[in-house]
């Protein structure tokens, strides 16, 4: 019954190749990096999906890395113990709500509080840059990377804070001893010799962020176009697929978006493996990715 | 060392207490608005006719999720007897049968699988089951489920019963009890209480995925059979929010209402039921 596994990771390699065969046959490499998308003239290409993926998680990862590693520093390093228990309890609870709950929430709560409060702010402040410029109008790029970002931050933080806590304590008592305070120890001691392993956490939240459907094809406003300006909508390789699957027409649409697929299951797979690696490198078996 | 660069110090070392703590407020955050958002709509837009009665066509007030209420119950016994058996027995092998390096092979392509999107999950099972079945079907859509909760369940089993004492199993196997029957009678049997949480968190997961269920269940009116479409409340709630009707919108939020509430009970309550595991492992 274990070998199901490799049965499971054979079935959907071979069955998203066999689904994308007209598409592979007929664009080839080119289908990677071209920008039509046409049904008219049945022309497709996955650029602006890959782009738009690749910049959602982007934003994903810079609001939420920071924050993460802070949150599990303060849960294992500094936080007072009776905080620490509830306070991961509430982390377990936002991973488990459904990605369906939380694109809801960010479509009905989240954007038009951005557009109201927060754009204006950025649009101000941060205007001079090209990405914080043109009109919004609700679901866009930036949306979908925030939403993205709440639902990475419990994955960064529980495996961090496991990374954090695999730290032998003998490495803080040698930092103490030296006269460091609690602070300094996290940073000399703990911080740094966690390293390898936190970026294996936050690689795993990258590999989520990149094959996260339904949240973000919620708020991103799925448009298939490359945009410098975050206030756009774009679209992701998943919710490109979710957004038109049903809407497809004829052989070469359907084998298209199964060929995005299987673009968006080797980026997932080989992110994955990675962080994998790295942390079964940092910490032998006993670290396992939190779902 | 100096009393000014000590004062430093300290200054900064409160400063990093503060701002990690307000990381950590800033993360629990979302779930609260969340919470009180899902709540404070959907409970207001809950009523008795949600429970029981069918969609209304479009135009039409009132209505309710029935089906899709009924669909997510059938879609996840569906899923159960998919997922757990294989899931269970692969976990027991894991952890009682096997070699070290099949075994790392086993848990690292079972880690692959739990990142795999769920979206792609959607694509696959369309292309397995849709195509050749000629239409979505309550049956496609547990299956995709199923076949999601095998990694999940596997992994947590495994885990659990690494946690049963050594020394039990050295204990049957002394007394010349076979080694199957000191694993079902033994091993699973203290790890049982374990097993059914690590099921039941993988249910509770499955049950919000809607990716998944994009293209293999049809989401339609009742099923008599298993090979006719269903609803499912993730799904209804994704098609209701991305209308431009108020009274969908209504409905959304009362499903999305009712799915938060079974998710977090099912979380909250296992975690009640094994506290005392938890607070020895943290």
């Amino acid at each position: 019954m274990a070998l199901a596994v490799f049965v499971l990771v054979a079935l959907i390699g071979y069955e998203l190749a066999r689904g994308s065969q007209p598409a592979l046959h007929k664009f080839g490499w080119h289908f990677l990096f071209s920008s039509d998308w046409d049904p008219g003239s049945d022309n497709y290409g996955a650029l602006p999906f890959i782009f738009g993926t690749l910049v959602s998680s982007l934003i994903a990862l810079v609001i939420a890395v920071p924050i993460s590693v802070a949150t599990a520093v303060y849960l294992t390093e500094l936080a007072p113990l009776w905080v620490r228990q509830p306070l991961i309890m509430f982390i377990e609870l936002l991973a488990a709500i459904p990605s369906v709950i939380l694109g809801f929430w960010g479509l009905f709560v989240m954007v038009p509080w951005l557009h109201d409060h927060l754009f204006p702010g950025l649009r101000s402040m941060l205007g001079f840059l090209p990405l914080f410029r043109g009109p919004d109008y609700g679901p866009c790029m930036l949306a979908a990377g925030i939403i993205l970002a709440i639902m990475i931050v419990p994955i960064i933080t529980s495996v961090s804070r496991e990374i954090l806590r695999s730290v032998p304590g003998l490495q803080r008592e040698a930092a103490y001893a030296l006269g460091a305070t609690r602070w300094e120890v996290t940073r000399i001691a703990v911080l740094s010799y966690a390293k390898k392993g936190i970026f294996g956490a936050v690689i795993l939240g990258l590999g989520r962020a990149l094959g996260e459907t339904m949240a973000v094809t919620m708020v991103i406003g799925n448009s298939p176009q490359f945009v410098a300006s975050l206030f756009q909508p774009g679209s992701t390789l998943a919710s490109w697929i979710a957004n038109q699957f049903t809407e497809a027409i004829g052989d070469l649409f359907y084998s298209s978006l199964f060929e995005l697929g299987l673009v968006l299951l080797g980026v997932t797979v080989l992110v994955n493996i990675f962080a994998q690696l790295l942390l079964k490198t940092f910490a032998g078996p006993s670290v396992k990715p939190q779902h | 060392m100096t009393a000014p660069n000590h004062r430093w110090r300290q200054f900064k070392d409160l400063l990093m207490r503060v701002v990690t703590f307000a990381c950590a407020i800033l993360v629990v955050a979302p779930l609260i608005l969340i919470f009180y958002h899902i709540v404070k709509q959907g409970f207001s837009s809950l009523n008795f006719a949600f429970f029981t009665q069918l969609p209304k066509p479009l135009g039409e007030k009132g209505g309710g999720m029935a089906n899709a209420i009924v669909g997510t119950f059938v879609l996840l016994a569906e899923a159960a007897v998919v997922g757990v058996p294989v899931g269970v027995l692969g976990g027991v092998f894991l952890s009682e049968y096997g070699s070290s390096k099949l075994n790392w092979w086993v848990r690292f392509a079972a880690d692959v699988l739990n990142g795999v999107p769920s979206i792609t999950w959607g694509v696959v099972v369309y292309g397995l089951m849709v195509v050749p079945m000629h239409g979505a079907s309550a049956l496609a859509g547990g299956v995709v489920l199923g076949l999601m909760m095998i990694p999940l369940v596997m992994r947590t089993t495994e885990e659990v019963l690494q946690l049963v004492p050594g020394g039990y199993r050295e204990a049957a196997l002394a007394l010349g009890i076979a080694k199957w029957k000191t694993i079902v009678q033994i091993v699973i049997r203290t790890a049982l209480k374990g097993i059914v949480t690590g099921v039941l968190l993988a249910l509770a997961r499955v049950a919000g995925e809607t990716a998944p269920l994009l293209f293999t269940t049809g989401n339609l009116g009742w099923a008599h059979k298993l090979t006719e479409p269903i609803a499912a409340i993730p799904l209804q709630i994704y098609v209701y929010a991305i209308s431009p009707y108020d009274d969908w919108h209504r409905q959304a939020w009362a499903g999305a209402f009712i799915l938060l509430l079974l998710v977090l009970a099912i979380n909250v309550g296992v975690r009640f039921f094994t506290r005392d595991r938890f607070q020895s492992k943290t």
